[in-house]
C-alpha cells in the first residue's frame, strides 16, 4: 500500500510540475543569438525537397497538407507571422516546440533537417 | 504449438519491414532513438499511436534458450505526456510459451522548454509473473539465474510492481545522450531495487533524402545498463551489467527496425542477449485534424 501511494505521489508531482510550466512561444522570446541566425540551406533545391517531405510526415497531420491549419488551435503556417520571422526564429521554435499548446519539440530532428523545414516554410509564403 | 507460434511472430517481425520497403507509398523519418532499455526525452507525437514489438533472445548457462516478446502500444496523449501499454510473453525451448503480464507506463516532460538536459518523469505499474524475460530494465540483483528457472515454477509468482524512472536526455549537435535512473518496488513488502541505463546515438546522415538504405535512414549508438542492488544490499555485488551497440533503420511507411546485440559484463549477466525491434506509427489515431493537444 505504501508503494502504491509513492507511485501516485510521483504521478501527482509530474502533473503539478507540468501544470506550472511556461506558456507558449513568441518571437520576442527568441534569444538574440538564435534570432540572428540564417539558414545555411537556403536556396538549395534538394534541401527544399527534403523539407517538403519532412513537413508531409510530421507537420501536415496538424497544420494540414495546405499548411492552412484548422482555424483553431493549429495555426496556418502560410501567414504574416511566419513571413516576418527570421530563419533563426523558426529554427528555434521548431527546436523548442510549444508543449503546452500541443506542438512537440523537434530537437530530436538533426539540425540540418530543421533547416530543411525552415526552407520549406519560406517557400510557401506568398 | 505455442513455441511455433512465437517463433513465427519473431520471424514475421523481421520479414515485415522488408515487405513494407517494397510496398509503402512514402518515406518517413521516425524520431525515436534505437534504444531497447534506455529512454530518451522523445515522446510520441500528440495523437499518434505507435505499435512496437521488442524481442530479447538469450540462453542462460544451465537453462534453455528463450525468446521474450514485448508488444507496446504507445500513444501521444499530449505534447508533454505519453502513455503506453505493454503486453509481454515468452517462449522457452523444452518448457512452454506463456504470457508474462502487462505494464502501463506514463512519461511526463517536466519542463516545457528545451534545455541542455531535459528531465522526463516515468511512472509505471506492472502486473507480471516471475517468468518475465523481456529485460526491459535490469534492476537490483537481476541475473542469469532468474532467467534459467523453469517456466512452470516462475509463472506461479505474481508480481505487482511500481517503477519510477528519472530520464535525463540531451540533444547536442545531432547526438543524443540519455541517462535513466530506475527505482522499482514490488508492492508486496519487497525492498526497493535500483538500476540505471545510459545511451548515446547519432544518425549517420543528417539531411533528409528520399532513400531506403542510406546513411540518412540509419542511426547508430550504444547503451549500457545494469542493476545497483536494493535497499537491503545497495552495492554492485552480484548485479548484472550489459553493454549493447544499437542500430536503427527508419523504413518507409512510418516504420522502424532496430537491432542490438548485448554483452554481459559481470558473472551474473547473460553472456549475450540479442534484441530485435519493429515499430509502426499510425498518425492521428482516433483524432480529427487539429485535435492534437
Amino acid at each position: 500500500m505504501r508503494g502504491v501511494s509513492m507511485v501516485l505521489s510521483g504521478l501527482a508531482l509530474a502533473v503539478t510540475l507540468t501544470a506550472g510550466a511556461t506558456e507558449g512561444m513568441r518571437w520576442d522570446k527568441v534569444p538574440a543569438k538564435d534570432h540572428a541566425r540564417t539558414n545555411p540551406l537556403a536556396g538549395n533545391p534538394k534541401a527544399l525537397e527534403g523539407g517538403a517531405a519532412i513537413y508531409k510526415d510530421h507537420c501536415a497531420q496538424c497544420h494540414g497538407a495546405d499548411a492552412m491549419g484548422d482555424g483553431k488551435k493549429k495555426p496556418a503556417l502560410e501567414s504574416a507571422e511566419i513571413k516576418n520571422a527570421t530563419d533563426g526564429d523558426l529554427e528555434w521554435f521548431l527546436r523548442q516546440g510549444d508543449l503546452r499548446g500541443g506542438m512537440p519539440s523537434w530537437s530530436s530532428l538533426p539540425q540540418a533537417q530543421r533547416w530543411q523545414v525552415v526552407a520549406y516554410l519560406r517557400s510557401i509564403q506568398h | 504449438m505455442y513455441l511455433t507460434l512465437l517463433s513465427r511472430v519473431l520471424r514475421l517481425s523481421t520479414f515485415l519491414p522488408f515487405l513494407l520497403v517494397c510496398t509503402a507509398p512514402h518515406f518517413s523519418q521516425a524520431q525515436d532513438k534505437p534504444y531497447f532499455v534506455t529512454y530518451s526525452q522523445d515522446l510520441e507525437e500528440p495523437g499518434n499511436l505507435e505499435i512496437e514489438t521488442k524481442s530479447a533472445i538469450g540462453r542462460p548457462p544451465g537453462g534453455n534458450r528463450y525468446g521474450a516478446l514485448s508488444t507496446e502500444l504507445e500513444y501521444g496523449a499530449t505534447a508533454w505526456w505519453t502513455t503506453e501499454l505493454y503486453l509481454d510473453g515468452q517462449a522457452t525451448a523444452r518448457e512452454s510459451t506463456i504470457p508474462t503480464g502487462v505494464r502501463w507506463e506514463n512519461r511526463f516532460r517536466v519542463l516545457m522548454k528545451e534545455h541542455i538536459v531535459n528531465p522526463v518523469l516515468y511512472v509505471e505499474f506492472e502486473n507480471i509473473t516471475g517468468a518475465d524475460k523481456t529485460m526491459l530494465e535490469v534492476v537490483g540483483h537481476d541475473g542469469q539465474a532468474d532467467l534459467a528457472e523453469d517456466n512452470a515454477d516462475t509463472r506461479q509468482e505474481h508480481k505487482h510492481e511500481g517503477e519510477l524512472k528519472l530520464i535525463l536526455s540531451s540533444n547536442v549537435r545531432d547526438w543524443n545522450f540519455s541517462e535513466n535512473f530506475i527505482a522499482e518496488k514490488n508492492l508486496g513488502h519487497e525492498p526497493w531495487e535500483f538500476g540505471y541505463a545510459v545511451a548515446a546515438s547519432r544518425p549517420l546522415g543528417t539531411t533528409y533524402r528520399n532513400c531506403t538504405f542510406c546513411a540518412e535512414k540509419l542511426t547508430v549508438g550504444a547503451e549500457v545498463y545494469g542493476g545497483f542492488g536494493d535497499t537491503s544490499n545497495l552495492s554492485l555485488h552480484d548485479t548484472s551489467h550489459y553493454i549493447a551497440p544499437v542500430v536503427g533503420w527508419n523504413l518507409p511507411g512510418r516504420s522502424r527496425l532496430t537491432f542490438s546485440p548485448g554483452f554481459g559484463l559481470t558473472r551474473s549477466s547473460l553472456n549475450r542477449v540479442y534484441r530485435v525491434g519493429f515499430a509502426v506509427e499510425i498518425p492521428q489515431f482516433g483524432r480529427r485534424r487539429g485535435d492534437a493537444r
